[in-house]
C-alpha cells in the first residue's frame, strides 16, 4: 500500500487520523497545543502515541491506584519492566505483556513477536532473562479455528522462546467460549541481575548519541500500537500488515550484545530502550520525556529494509529486534564496535539537543517539530464513569449443582479443556535450556534457580474471567489469591506482581466499571499478601462485533526461596503419608467449572473471599514447608478438591483414601484459600502441633491405583488409570 | 584435560555444556568462538545444541561453514574426542563428520520430553561408565532429531556398532531407534538426547554424568598410554 501525505489543510479536512484511532477532539486538543496545523509525519505519531497502548490515556487513571512499592520494590512501574531486591546483592526483574490482536490475526507470529518484545523488556533493565511464562485463553477446542489458534499460537510461543534459547517453565491455557474471536496471548518474561546495575530508558545530556541497534526497520506492523486499541469486526478486513515477524536468531545477538553493553560499558551509557509498540517514536520520545531533554533524528540514518519508506512508516513501523541507546559524546563507537563484534546494525542516528523539542529530519526536510512532552506525558487522560452492568444485579439465584453420579462428575471434570492435562501443548516448549529449571512445568509454578546461591524462584501466572465476569472487585482479588497459592504450594514467598489488563472498550461505562473494580480487588489483595506491581499493561478494545470478552486481568507473580531444600511439588512422594486439607469447604459453585459443565452458563453472586483467611492459611502452609514437614502441596483452584487430588495422585503414580465430611457437590466446590499437603507419618504430629486448626487430617496416600473417598453421605472409588486416559487425552483427542 | 566447547552465533547449550564439563566433571573448559580457525590442545571438542545461525536454510547448515570447521574436522581426523549434541549433532552430520541427516520429528512439533534410553554399545569413549543395556533417562529438546540414513549407511552402521543409543519409545520416527552414533572410526558421537541436562540430582537427575565420565576416564586413559 502506497501511502499518500495529505498536507496539513488536507489532513484537517479529510480526517485520515480516524482511521488511526484518534478523535477529532484529539486532532483538535493536539493542533491547539502545537499552535499550528499538524503534518502528516506530526499527527502520525500522535496516533501512535496517544493510543491506549502507549499513553494509557483511559486506564491510567485506575493503573494510578495499584499500590506499587513496598520496602523490596528496587523500581515500580514506567520502566521496560520493575525491579524486586531478592538479597546477596542480587534483583529480579519481570514483565508481563499482551498480544491478543496480533495473535487472533496471525497466531503464530503474533504469539512469538509477544514474547520477543517482553524479552527486550527484560535486558533493556540490564537483566539477564532466565525464564519465561504464558497465559492463554481461547474459545472451545470444538471450533476449528479456535484449534488452528492453539496450534499456531503454541509454535509461535516455542518457535522463539525455544530458539532464543530462554526457557518456558510455566503458564496456564484456559477455555471459554467469550475468547472464541478474541484469545488472550500474555508472555511473561523473569529476569536476574545485580542490583547495582539497574538501566533505565533514559536520553539525558545535551550533545549525547542516539543509537539505532538492531534489526532494520520494515513496513511490518505500521501503527500496531493503533491496530491494538481498537476492535474487531466482521466488516473490516484483519489487518495482516499490522502484525510483525520475529526473528529470535536476531534477539539472541541483541540480547547477548545489550548485556555486555550494560556490564562491561555502563560509563559510556546513558539509557537504553526497547523499541517495542510505536517502535522508534515511542522509544525515542519517552527517552526524551523521563529525562526532561529534547532530541533530533535524522531519518536517512536509520537502518531500512526496503526503499522509499516516508517518515510516517520509519517512525510508526512495529519491526522486531530493534534497541535504541543514549551513549555519552565521545563513547560511541566504543559501543559500536560490540554490536559490529555481533554482526549487528549499530548507527548514531541523531542526538540529545538543548531544546525541548522533538525534531525529525529526513532527506534534509524538517518533517517533525513539537514539544516532547505532547507526545509523551502530556497525552490527554480520560477520566470515564463507570457504570455496573446490569447482569451483575443477578437477579435469579441460579439453582443448586445436584450430582447424580459423582463417580461420572468426578471423571467428566478431568476431561474440561480448562482442567485436563496441557502436558501436549507445554512439552512443544523447552523447559530446561540455561539448566537451572528445578521444577518443570505441571506442578503448580515453575522453580527456577539463582546460580551462585542458595536460592530459586517460583512464578506463575494466573486470570480466571468466570470469577470477574460475575464480581470484578472480588474476583480481581481472587485472582491474586490464586497466583500466590501457587507459589506457596511450591515453598516461596510471594514478592510481588506484574499484569497483563484484557478487557472490552473502556469507552463503554460498563467495561470500565468491570477496569476499575477489579483493580479495586487486586490492590486489596496485593496489600494483604504483600505483593506490590512492579509492572504490566493494559489490553483494552478485546472485542468482536460489539460483544467484549469476560474482564480477564492476568497477574504474574514471582516468589522467593531462600532454600533450595524447601522446594515443594504437588505429586504424592510416599505411600503412608498423612493427608491434610488446609482451609474451610463452603457451597461455592457460582462461577466454577462445575458450574459451567453441569447448566452450561456462568451465573449468580459470586462466592466470597476473606483475605485474612487466605493470608492466615498461606503462612500456615509456608511455615510448614519451610519446616521441613511437607512432602508434597497443591492448591486447589479450579474444579476444586476432587481436581486437585487427583493430580496429586497421577503426578505421583500413588493413590489416597481419605474421608471427609462434605457433600458430594463439595469436593467441586472452588471455595478460596485452600490446599491439600502430605506429611510425612512420623512428622504429622509435629505438623498437627504448628498448624494447629487450619489444617484437618483426612486420610493417607497409598499405593495403589485407586483414590477411596468418603463423603457425607456416600463411599465410592476412583479407578486411577481411567482418571489419567481422561484427564491427558482430553487435549489430545480435541486437536486431532 | 581440556575441553572446548563451540560457540557458535545462535547457540544456546554452550554454557550449560561448559558448566557440566568444568563444574560437575571438573575439566578445564574453554568456550571457543565459531569464527576462530583453531583447536589446538583441547582433548575434548564439544559442539552444543541450540539454533546455530538461527537453523535457517536446515538445522546445522550455516554452522557447517564456520571458520572453525577445518580445524575440528582435523581434530576428528587425527582421532580428537567430538561430542555433537542436538544442535551439535546436527552440525557434525551437515559437515559430513557422521553419516545420516536429521529430519523434522514425525510429529512434526518440537518435542521437550524425558526419554529412557538403551544404552546399546559401551565400548565407546562416551559410554563406557553405562552397563551394556542400561537404561537411562535423558531429555530431549529438538524439533529435528528424526534420524535419517539410506538402507546400505544404516546397515553398514549396525554392523559396524556405531549406535550407542537408542530410544526405548521412539518419539521421532528416528530409523531403527537411533538417538545417538559415532563415526566408523569410533571419536565423534553425535546424541539428539541432552546428557548436560541430567548431571545435577537438583535438576531432576544424573543419568547423563556417564558421559562425562565416560570422556573423562577415556582422555586419562589415552595419557596413560
Amino acid at each position: 500500500m502506497q501511502r499518500v501525505e495529505l498536507d496539513p489543510q488536507a489532513i484537517k479536512e479529510q480526517k485520515p487520523y480516524l482511521d488511526w484511532g484518534l478523535t477529532e477532539e484529539e486532532y483538535d486538543r493536539f493542533t491547539s497545543k502545537l499552535g499550528r496545523l499538524p503534518n502528516y509525519t506530526e499527527i502520525g505519531l500522535a496516533s501512535g502515541m496517544w493510543s491506549e497502548h502507549c499513553a494509557y490515556k483511559y486506564s491510567k487513571p485506575v493503573l494510578k491506584t495499584f499500590w506499587t512499592k513496598n520496602d523490596r520494590v528496587l523500581m515500580g512501574p514506567g520502566e521496560g519492566a520493575g525491579v524486586i531486591d531478592i538479597g546477596e546483592g542480587k534483583a529480579v526483574v519481570f514483565k508481563a505483556e499482551s498480544h491478543n490482536h496480533p495473535s487472533a490475526v496471525e497466531p503464530y507470529e503474533g504469539a512469538a513477536t509477544g514474547v520477543g518484545g517482553i524479552i527486550r523488556d527484560i535486558f533493556s533493565i540490564g537483566a539477564e532473562p532466565i525464564a519465561l511464562l504464558d497465559s492463554l485463553s481461547f474459545g472451545e477446542l470444538d471450533d476449528p479455528h479456535v484449534r488452528h489458534l492453539v496450534d499456531e499460537v503454541v509454535a509461535g510461543i516455542g518457535g522463539y522462546g525455544n530458539s532464543i534459547g530462554i526457557p518456558t517453565v510455566g503458564g496456564e491455557t484456559n477455555f471459554d467460549p467469550t475468547y472464541a474471536r478474541n484469545p488472550l496471548v500474555n508472555a511473561m518474561c523473569v529476569g536476574v541481575m545485580n542490583k547495582d546495575q539497574i538501566q533505565r530508558g533514559r536520553a539525558a545530556g545535551v550533545g549525547n548519541a542516539i543509537i539505532y541497534v538492531g534489526a532494520k526497520t520494515g513496513r511490518d506492523g505500521i501503527n500496531g500500537a493503533s491496530f491494538a486499541s481498537s476492535e474487531f469486526a466482521d466488516d473490516k478486513q484483519a489487518d495482516r500488515a499490522a502484525v510483525q515477524v520475529g526473528d529470535p536468531f536476531m534477539e539472541k545477538l541483541l540480547t547477548d550484545a545489550c548485556l555486555e553493553v550494560t556490564r562491561q560499558h555502563r560509563d559510556a551509557l546513558v539509557g537504553m530502550q526497547d523499541m517495542g509498540a510505536a517502535g522508534l517514536i515511542s522509544s525515542s520520545v519517552e527517552m526524551a520525556d523521563k529525562a526532561g531533554a529534547g532530541m533530533a533524528l535524522d531519518l536517512d540514518l536509520i537502518p531500512q529494509r526496503e526503499p522509499g519508506m516516508i517518515p510516517f512508516e520509519i517512525m510508526l513501523s512495529e519491526s522486531q529486534e530493534r534497541m535504541l541507546l543514549c551513549v555519552r559524546a565521545g563513547s560511541e563507537q566504543e559501543i559500536i564496535d560490540v554490536f559490529t563484534k555481533y554482526g549487528l546494525d549499530a548507527v548514531v542516528c541523531g542526538h540529545v539537543i538543548d531544546e525541548l523539542r522533538y525534531k525529525l529530519y529526513h532527506k534534509g526536510d524538517l518533517v517533525c517539530d513539537v514539544p516532547v512532552s505532547l507526545l509523551a506525558s502530556d497525552a490527554p487522560i480520560y477520566h470515564q464513569q463507570g457504570e455496573k452492568p446490569a447482569r451483575l444485579e443477578h437477579p435469579v439465584a441460579p439453582a443448586m449443582p445436584e450430582i447424580t453420579d459423582v463417580q461420572s462428575t468426578w471423571l467428566a471434570m478431568l476431561g474440561q479443556s480448562t482442567i485436563a492435562d496441557k502436558s501436549s501443548l507445554y512439552r512443544r516448549y523447552d523447559a530446561q535450556v540455561k539448566t537451572n529449571t528445578v521444577v518443570l512445568p505441571g506442578s503448580d509454578a515453575g522453580v527456577v534457580r539463582i546460580r551462585g546461591t542458595h536460592k530459586a524462584l517460583a512464578m506463575t501466572t494466573d486470570s480466571n474471567g468466570r470469577y470477574l465476569y460475575l464480581n470484578p472487585q472480588r474476583g480481581g482479588a481472587m485472582v491474586v489469591a490464586e497466583a500466590a497459592r501457587n507459589l506457596v504450594a511450591s515453598g516461596a514467598e510471594p514478592i510481588g506482581i506484574t499484569d497483563c489488563l484484557n478487557y472490552g472498550d473502556p469507552t463503554q461505562p460498563t467495561h470500565f466499571y468491570e477496569l476499575a473494580e477489579s483493580a479495586k480487588g487486586i490492590t486489596s489483595a496485593c496489600k494483604q499478601l504483600n505483593t506490590p506491581v512492579i509492572s504490566g499493561n493494559v489490553s483494552l478494545y478485546n472485542e468482536t462485533n460489539g460483544a467484549a470478552i469476560h474482564p480477564t486481568p492476568m497477574i504474574g507473580m514471582v516468589g522467593l526461596i531462600d532454600d533450595l531444600a524447601t522446594v515443594t511439588t504437588s505429586g504424592f512422594k510416599n505411600a503412608g503419608d498423612v493427608i491434610f486439607l488446609v482451609g474451610e469447604t463452603g457451597d461455592d459453585f457460582n462461577g466454577t467449572e462445575l458450574q459451567k459443565m453441569l447448566q452450561g452458563q456462568i451465573a449468580g453472586e459470586l462466592f466470597p473471599l476473606d483475605l485474612r483467611a487466605e493470608k492466615a492459611n498461606q503462612d500456615a502452609v509456608l511455615g510448614a514447608i519451610r519446616s521441613g514437614l511437607v512432602s508434597a502441596a497443591h492448591d486447589l483452584s479450579i474444579g476444586g478438591f476432587a481436581v486437585a487430588l487427583t493430580e496429586m495422585a497421577l503426578q505421583g503414580n500413588l493413590g489416597a483414601d481419605v474421608t471427609l465430611n462434605l457433600t458430594n457437590a463439595q469436593l467441586f466446590a472452588e471455595t478460596q484459600g485452600r490446599f491439600l499437603l502430605t506429611v510425612p507419618a512420623d512428622k504429622a504430629a509435629e505438623f498437627s502441633a504448628q498448624v494447629g486448626a487450619l489444617a484437618q487430617e483426612i486420610g493417607r496416600v497409598t499405593s495403589g491405583d485407586q483414590l477411596h473417598v468418603q463423603t457425607a453421605s456416600d463411599a465410592f472409588a476412583i479407578d486411577l488409570t481411567a482418571a489419567r486416559a481422561t484427564y491427558e487425552e482430553a487435549i489430545p483427542c480435541h486437536m486431532k | 584435560m581440556k575441553a572446548a566447547v563451540i560457540s557458535f552465533p545462535g547457540s544456546n547449550c554452550d554454557q550449560d555444556l561448559a558448566w557440566a564439563f568444568q563444574e560437575i566433571a571438573g575439566i578445564d573448559t574453554d568456550i571457543v568462538s565459531a569464527s576462530e580457525t583453531t583447536l589446538a590442545g583441547y582433548d575434548i571438542v564439544g559442539v552444543p545444541g541450540g539454533f546455530s545461525y538461527g537453523d535457517y536454510l536446515r538445522s546445522g547448515a550455516i554452522a557447517s561453514f564456520s571458520p572453525i570447521m577445518p580445524a575440528l574436522k582435523a581434530h576428528a581426523e587425527n582421532g580428537g574426542l567430538v561430542i555433537g549434541i542436538c544442535n551439535g549433532f546436527q552440525i557434525l552430520c551437515e559437515a559430513g563428520l557422521l553419516p545420516g541427516a536429521l529430519q523434522w520429528n514425525k510429529s512434526l512439533s518440537f518435542i521437550c520430553a524425558p526419554e529412557e534410553l538403551a544404552v546399546v554399545n559401551t565400548d565407546t569413549p562416551f559410554s563406557n561408565a553405562y552397563e551394556p543395556e542400561q537404561t537411562i533417562t535423558l531429555p530431549i529438546a529438538h524439533g529435528e532429531g528424526n534420524y535419517y540414513a539410506d538402507p546400505d549407511t544404516l546397515a553398514k552402521l549396525e554392523a559396524n556398532q556405531q549406535v550407542v543409543f537408542r530410544y526405548r519409545d521412539n518419539p521421532n520416527g528416528s530409523l531403527n531407534d537411533i538417538a545417538g552414533l559415532t563415526n566408523a572410526a569410533g571419536n565423534v558421537l553425535g546424541m539428539m538426547p541432552h546428557p548436560e541436562r541430567a548431571v545435577e540430582a537438583l535438576l531432576g537427575g544424573t543419568d547423563g554424568l556417564g558421559v562425562f565420565e565416560s570422556l573423562k576416564q577415556e582422555v586419562l586413559a589415552n595419557a596413560a598410554r
